[in-house]
C-alpha cells in the first residue's frame, strides 16, 4: 500500500494513491472482482489524536477528489463554497478525505485503466460497478488511512446516493451523514436523461466499442453531446433564461446551423471542455450505476430497512426548490425512511431557483445549515 | 402570544411530560421548547418546522428538525414513533385541525395540543362592545392578516375531542397572572376565565 497522502504534517492538501494488492481485492456486486485496486485520493487538514475529525465528501458523477485543492490541470476546486479555511468544512478542524470513485477517470481504477492481463485499457471488459461498490472502496481507503469512525459522509447529487449507502453498510463507521440534493433511486426520467447521453456516446463513430484508446481515436463528439443533455437538466429553466435569454451570439440571424444563440454556444463550451477532462467508457459505467441504484429494492421492507441499523447516525438532508432533477419528493422519500428506522433527522428544503446546481454553489442557507449540522455534533461528539 | 404566556405554556408542557420521553414538536420554531425539553427532562427530541430559518437556527442548537408543515408532512411519520406530540399555540392555524389532531394522536401515544381560547371573557366583550374580530393579546393581529383560520372555544375543543374518540387527560388554563392549574375545561366559568389552554391528549 502507498501511503503517499500521509495523514497529518502540517495538515496542507495532498494527494495520493492508494494501492491496495491481490490480497484485498474489491469483490463487486455484479458478480465480478476488481484485483488490483487503485485508489486516488486527496487530503487536507490534520487527523486529530481521536482519529475523531474525519470528514469523507463524496463526489458526484464527474467530479473527482480534488475538493479542496486545485487538479494538476489547474482547474478551481470544485466545492470552495463548502470546503476551505472558514467554511463549514475546514481543513482548521477537520480532516477533509476526498476519493475518486472506483470507475472513474482521475486515478482510480476504471474503464481506462490498463488491464494487466492485456496490457490494454480495460474498456468495455471492465466489470459493472454499483454506488455500494464505489462505497466499499471508499471503506478500504478510510481503513487503510487507520480511521474507525468517520466524523461525516458529506455529498451531493451521486455523492449523496453514496451517503446513503454508507449509512446502509457501514452505519457503525459513521457519526453524521449530509445528504445532499440526492435521490435513493433513480427515477424513470433519471434513467432516461442517462440513455440518451450513453447512445450519444455510442453512437460516435470513434467509440469503437469502447475500444477507441487503443486504435488512437476519441468519441469527443458523443461525450459532448451527453454533457450537453445532462447540463440542461442540472440547472432549472429560470436560471437558464435569467443567464442566456434568447441573446444572440452576433447581430441578426445567420439562417443556419451554427451557434447563433447564446444558450447554444455555451452548451457547446460545455461539452467541448468536458471531453479535455472525462473519459467516456468512465461516463457509460458510472450513469450505469447511478441508474442501478435503488436502495430500498436492495433492501427487504424497503428504504426504512436500509437504514435499520444507522439510528445512531445524525442525519441532515437538503434539497432545493428548484432542481428538478433530484426533485424534493426525492428527498422526502429519504427522510420518510429515516423516520421510519428511528435515526435522528434533519431535513431542509432551500428556496432557490439554480436547479440541482445549486449545491455547488455558494448558497448561504445551505452553507449555514451545514456549517451549525457539523458544529454541534462536533459539540455533541465530544460529550459523548 | 405574549412572552409570559408562551413561557408559561412550555413550563406546563415541561411539567407534564416524563423523563427521556420521545417528543416531537410539531411548529417547533427556533426550538425553544425542545432545548428546553433536552436540557431539563432529557427528551429525546424531534421538530418539525415550516420556516428555513427556524430549521437552521434548531440544526445550530444541535437539534435534529425537519422542514415542513402540520397540515402536510405528519403523514411522513410512523405509528406511534413517539410518546408525546406537541403542538403549541398552532391548531387554529391548520387546515384541517380535525385531521391534524387525529395525526398527532396517530404519530404519539399521546398529543399536548396549546390553543388561544375564543371563549374568553375579554374576547366576548371585544365583539360585543365593539362589534369587530377582537383583537387580544393572545389574538394580537387584524382579521385579514391572522394566521388563525380556525379559531376556536374551549368547550368547542372539549366536543370535538369527544367526537373524535379523544379522552382528555389534563387541561391547564392560561390567564393573567394566574399560575396554571389542573381544571374541568368543560366547566362555562372556565371557558370564560381562560385566555388559552393546554390539553394532555391520548387515544380512548
Amino acid at each position: 500500500m502507498d501511503d503517499s497522502a500521509s495523514l497529518d504534517l502540517d495538515g496542507a492538501p495532498r494527494s495520493g494513491v492508494m494501492r491496495f494488492g491481490r490480497e484485498k481485492p474489491l469483490r463487486l456486486d455484479s458478480g465480478g472482482v476488481i484485483e488490483s485496486l487503485e485508489i486516488a485520493y486527496t487530503t487536507s487538514g490534520r487527523l486529530d489524536a481521536a482519529r475523531s475529525n474525519a470528514v469523507l465528501i463524496c463526489h458526484a458523477l464527474t467530479l473527482d477528489q480534488y475538493v479542496a485543492s486545485s487538479p494538476p490541470n489547474g482547474r478551481r476546486p470544485w466545492w470552495s463554497s463548502m470546503v476551505g479555511p472558514g467554511r463549514p468544512i475546514d481543513p482548521a478542524r477537520h480532516f477533509i478525505i476526498c476519493a475518486n470513485v472506483v470507475g472513474g477517470c482521475m486515478g482510480s481504477t476504471g474503464p481506462s485503466s490498463i488491464d494487466p492481463a492485456t496490457d490494454q485499457p480495460f474498456g468495455l471488459s471492465f466489470p459493472f460497478i454499483t454506488i455500494g461498490d464505489m462505497v466499499r472502496a471508499q471503506a478500504m481507503l478510510v481503513e487503510a488511512l487507520g480511521i474507525e469512525t468517520l466524523f461525516a459522509v458529506v455529498g451531493g447529487s451521486m455523492g449523496g446516493m453514496q451517503v446513503l449507502q454508507w449509512a446502509a453498510d457501514f452505519p457503525e463507521r459513521l457519526f453524521s451523514a449530509v445528504c445532499i440534493a440526492s435521490a435513493a433511486r433513480h427515477s424513470a426520467q433519471n434513467i432516461a436523461f442517462h440513455e440518451v447521453g450513453r447512445q450519444a456516446i455510442m453512437a460516435d463513430p470513434n467509440w469503437r466499442d469502447g475500444e477507441y484508446t487503443a486504435q488512437g481515436v476519441r468519441p469527443e463528439k458523443g461525450l459532448a453531446v451527453a454533457r450537453m443533455a445532462a447540463h440542461i437538466t442540472y440547472l432549472s429553466e429560470v436560471a437558464l433564461h435569467r443567464k442566456f435569454g434568447r441573446e444572440l451570439q452576433r447581430d441578426g440571424l445567420s439562417w443556419g446551423f451554427d451557434a447563433d444563440f447564446q444558450v447554444e454556444s455555451y452548451l457547446r463550451h460545455q461539452g467541448a471542455a468536458f471531453v479535455d477532462r472525462f473519459d467516456a467508457n468512465s461516463y457509460l459505467y458510472i450513469t450505469r450505476a447511478m441508474d442501478y441504484f435503488d436502495l430500498g429494492a436492495a433492501h427487504e421492507g424497503g428504504l426504512a430497512e436500509a437504514f435499520r441499523r444507522a439510528r445512531d447516525v445524525r442525519f441532515c438532508v437538503f434539497s432545493f426548490t428548484s432542481d428538478w432533477l433530484y426533485p424534493t419528493p426525492e428527498s422526502r422519500a429519504i427522510v420518510r425512511a429515516l423516520n421510519a428506522a428511528g435515526a435522528r433527522t434533519s431535513f431542509l428544503e432551500i428556496e432557490s431557483d439554480k436547479g440541482h446546481d445549486a449545491f455547488l454553489l455558494d448558497e448561504p442557507v445551505l452553507r449555514d445549515a451545514i456549517g451549525g449540522f457539523l458544529q454541534s455534533a462536533a459539540l455533541e461528539r465530544g460529550a459523548s | 402570544m405574549r412572552e409570559q404566556t408562551v413561557r408559561q405554556d412550555f413550563r406546563a408542557i415541561q411539567q407534564l411530560v416524563r423523563p427521556h420521553a420521545r417528543i416531537l414538536d410539531v411548529g417547533c420554531g427556533e426550538g425553544d421548547l425542545l432545548e428546553l425539553l433536552a436540557r431539563e427532562s432529557r427528551a429525546d427530541g424531534r421538530g418539525l418546522e415550516i420556516s428555513p430559518e427556524g430549521v437552521s437556527a434548531c440544526l445550530a442548537r444541535g437539534l435534529s428538525v425537519m422542514q415542513g408543515d402540520a397540515d402536510r408532512d405528519l403523514a411522513d411519520f410512523p405509528t406511534s414513533a413517539f410518546d408525546y406530540v406537541v403542538l403549541s399555540q398552532t391548531l387554529q392555524a391548520v387546515i384541517n385541525p380535525r385531521r391534524v389532531l387525529g395525526e398527532l394522536l396517530r404519530i404519539g401515544d399521546r398529543a399536548i395540543v396549546s390553543l388561544p381560547n375564543f371563549g374568553h371573557w375579554r374576547v366576548r366583550l371585544d365583539l360585543l362592545v365593539h362589534g369587530r374580530m377582537p383583537v387580544t393579546g393572545s389574538l394580537p393581529e387584524p382579521w385579514w392578516s391572522t394566521p388563525n383560520i380556525h379559531l376556536c372555544t374551549m368547550r368547542d375543543f372539549v366536543e370535538l375531542t369527544r367526537d373524535m374518540g379523544v379522552r382528555i387527560e389534563a387541561c391547564f388554563p392560561f390567564a393573567d397572572a394566574r399560575r396554571p392549574r389542573a381544571i374541568d375545561p368543560s366547566r362555562a366559568i372556565e371557558n370564560l376565565r381562560a385566555e388559552s389552554a393546554l390539553f394532555l391528549l391520548a387515544r380512548d
